[in-house]
């Protein structure tokens, strides 16, 4: 039976840049550990002749012509920015990395 | 802080050299990876963006079939597998070069595996050594945007106020190429990484897949180093040297890795497996972040985009659009052109092959081109500390300047201006003529006014040439062009001289 620990709900909060107190901790791991069960439930159903899949159709090369199409004009690919300088995306200070 | 480094000729005594190179190369396709907005980066910020490359929702990817057919291509002159059946995956990560939160990639499914390049080496005798590189692996992604950091002292992150993103670049699609551990090198290390990426770089070009110009980032190198215990055969803790830009630079970090590795392990202490950043203008490497938890990217099957699946006829049909096997196109080129062994290793060794090659299909004689890539700018390259491919010159330009030494309308000496000029950005070769007022004079008035002037200063040598001693003619010859300040074609000086004296 799949099981998520309070410990691994605090890793996976902190990966996704998700501030959790410890309340919601103790609230989150055991919803989370019912969800992931009840998916689990699918495997019941699953033979062992039906391979694990991503995708819902069958479906392969979907390709797209490589042909340039109008892009946004700056203005409206900023519009919805909350920051914007000399026409870039502003954004806060980057602390402990470095691309 | 100085690191400590080791001697290198010690390091060699006492360690075996791991390396390991991550190039990723941007294509040369029209659009981007999964969008349509134009694959060209610079110019007017964020004008190049839509929905898709933004990660605004809703928005839905398709891929690039021109940027699946150049990766194919790429494996297969990598000598790799062709997957059959191969899907795109997320790479999480919280940065702000890559709005979606992820960057698509692949992860456990690369479209590329299992190949091989032989890459020539000089041993000590010159002679060329082959060693053969093992590629793992060589998948599909798309670049990230382009953060400009605001504030603080240094330009760089840290100490930064915020940061200014520009995604043009976001999307343009990539190849990242991947060796497995090239060990067994050992002195040779430093040497057979600037040689991979030198003749990886030839092979790109070769394809017509990308630019591939290291300074425009086109080409990109990072360096995995590790040291392990001479003999012992085990890989030791590693580090990974971020976006390193030139061969010579590859070179470098290796090297310079290789000896500071060295001075930790052989104090006692321990690698700590980091990413580093290269300083091209000291030639030495600082730390960056360390890879921790925050390095788990949470990868998974991208579901906006359908697996990839290349058939077999079409993967056949490609490899029959391959260049030639570079060493046959070496063998090829050296007899075409009539080089000596000497003469085409020491151009394969400068990195000039496909310099040469672009100058001679522009026109220029095999031996001037030779000439050019290999005399003027090879020392300029030293000089500034830039690789030939990266000197703002063109094979085009270098043929025109060959040209107008041909039609005389440059000599030799006035064509090395002409190169000074192109490379310091004053315009094409003929504006550089211009501007500069190179051309020789062929005006047989303006000669001939500083022949006889040259005649009256030097009576005594006139007089030996009327007598038949024809040879004096080059005192007169040199005191014309000096007049002239060079810009005479001296052939013709020397006929107008004799025709007046004889």
């Amino acid at each position: 039976m799949p099981e998520i620990s309070r410990d691994e709900v605090a890793h996976l909060a902190t990966l996704a840049r998700i501030d959790l107190s410890d309340a919601e901790l103790d609230h989150l791991a055991p919803q989370l550990s019912v969800i992931l069960e009840s998916v689990a439930s699918i495997n019941g159903v699953a033979g062992d002749d039906v391979p694990p899949t991503s995708h819902a159709i069958p479906l392969t090369n979907v390709f797209r012509e490589d042909v340039v199409v109008p892009s946004l004009t700056p203005e409206e690919a900023l519009s919805g920015a909350p920051a914007v300088e000399d026409q870039r995306f502003s954004v806060p200070r980057i602390l402990g990395e470095e691309a | 802080m100085t690191d400590i480094l080791m001697p290198f000729d010690e390091v060699l005594a006492a360690y075996d050299p791991a390396l390991g190179l991550e190039v990723h190369v941007e294509l040369n396709t029209a659009s981007k990876m999964f969008c349509g907005c134009p694959a060209v980066f610079g110019g007017e910020p964020n004008a190049g963006v839509c929905p898709t490359c933004l990660g605004l929702p809703g928005a839905m990817p398709v891929v690039n079939g021109k940027a699946v057919e150049s990766a194919i291509r790429i494996g297969l002159a990598l000598n790799c597998d062709i997957a059959e059946w191969c899907r795109f995956a997320r790479k999480n990560y919280f940065y702000p070069d890559m709005p979606k939160n992820f960057q698509t990639s692949q992860y456990d499914e690369p479209i590329c595996f299992d190949g091989w390049m032989d890459v020539d080496i000089q041993n000590e005798a010159g002679e060329t050594e082959t060693f053969r590189v093992e590629i793992e692996r060589a998948h599909m992604e798309e670049d990230t945007g382009k953060s400009l950091h605001v504030g603080g002292s240094t330009g760089r992150i840290h100490g930064a106020d915020y940061s200014l993103v520009d995604y043009n670049r976001a999307g343009i699609p990539l190849i990242e190429i991947v060796t497995r551990p090239i060990v067994g090198a050992g002195e040779k290390a430093p040497e057979v990484a600037k040689a991979y990426v030198a003749q990886l770089r030839e092979l790109i070009v070769a394809l017509g897949v990308s630019e591939a110009r290291m300074d425009q980032g086109n080409l990109r190198a990072d360096v995995n180093l590790s040291l392990a215990p001479k003999g012992s055969g085990v890989l030791g803790t590693r580090t990974e040297t971020k976006n390193v830009n030139s061969f010579r630079s590859v070179e470098r970090a290796v090297r310079y890795e290789m000896q500071r590795h060295a001075a930790i392990l052989s104090g006692g202490g321990s690698i700590l497996q980091e990413t580093r950043h290269w300083h091209e203008d000291t030639g030495i490497t600082t730390s960056g972040r360390e890879k921790s938890d925050a390095e788990d990217y949470r990868y998974f099957p991208e579901p906006d985009l359908v697996p990839v699946a290349p058939s077999r006829e079409w993967v056949e049909e490609l490899r029959g659009t391959l260049p030639e096997n570079p060493t046959v196109r070496r063998s090829r080129l050296q007899a075409e052109w009539g080089f000596t062994d000497m003469e085409m290793r020491d151009t394969v060794g400068a990195g000039a092959l496909g310099l040469v090659e672009e100058t001679i299909a522009q026109g220029a004689a095999p031996q001037a081109a030779r000439k050019w890539w290999l005399g003027e700018l090879a020392r300029r390259s030293n000089e500034d500390g830039v690789d030939l491919v990266d000197l703002p010159i063109t094979p085009a330009d270098v043929a025109r300047i060959q040209a107008l030494v041909d039609d005389k309308t440059v000599n030799d000496k006035l064509a090395r201006q002409v190169f000074e000029g192109v490379l310091a950005g004053e315009g094409t070769p003929d504006e550089v003529v211009e501007k500069r007022g190179l051309a020789v004079v062929s005006d047989d008035g303006a000669l001939g006014a500083a022949v006889d002037n040259a005649i009256a200063a030097n009576p005594d040598v006139a007089d030996k040439i009327r007598d038949g001693k024809v040879a004096a003619a080059g005192a007169l010859i040199g005191a014309v062009m000096k007049e002239m300040r060079g810009q005479a074609d001296a052939g013709r000086v020397r006929e107008l001289i004799l025709e007046k004296l004889t």
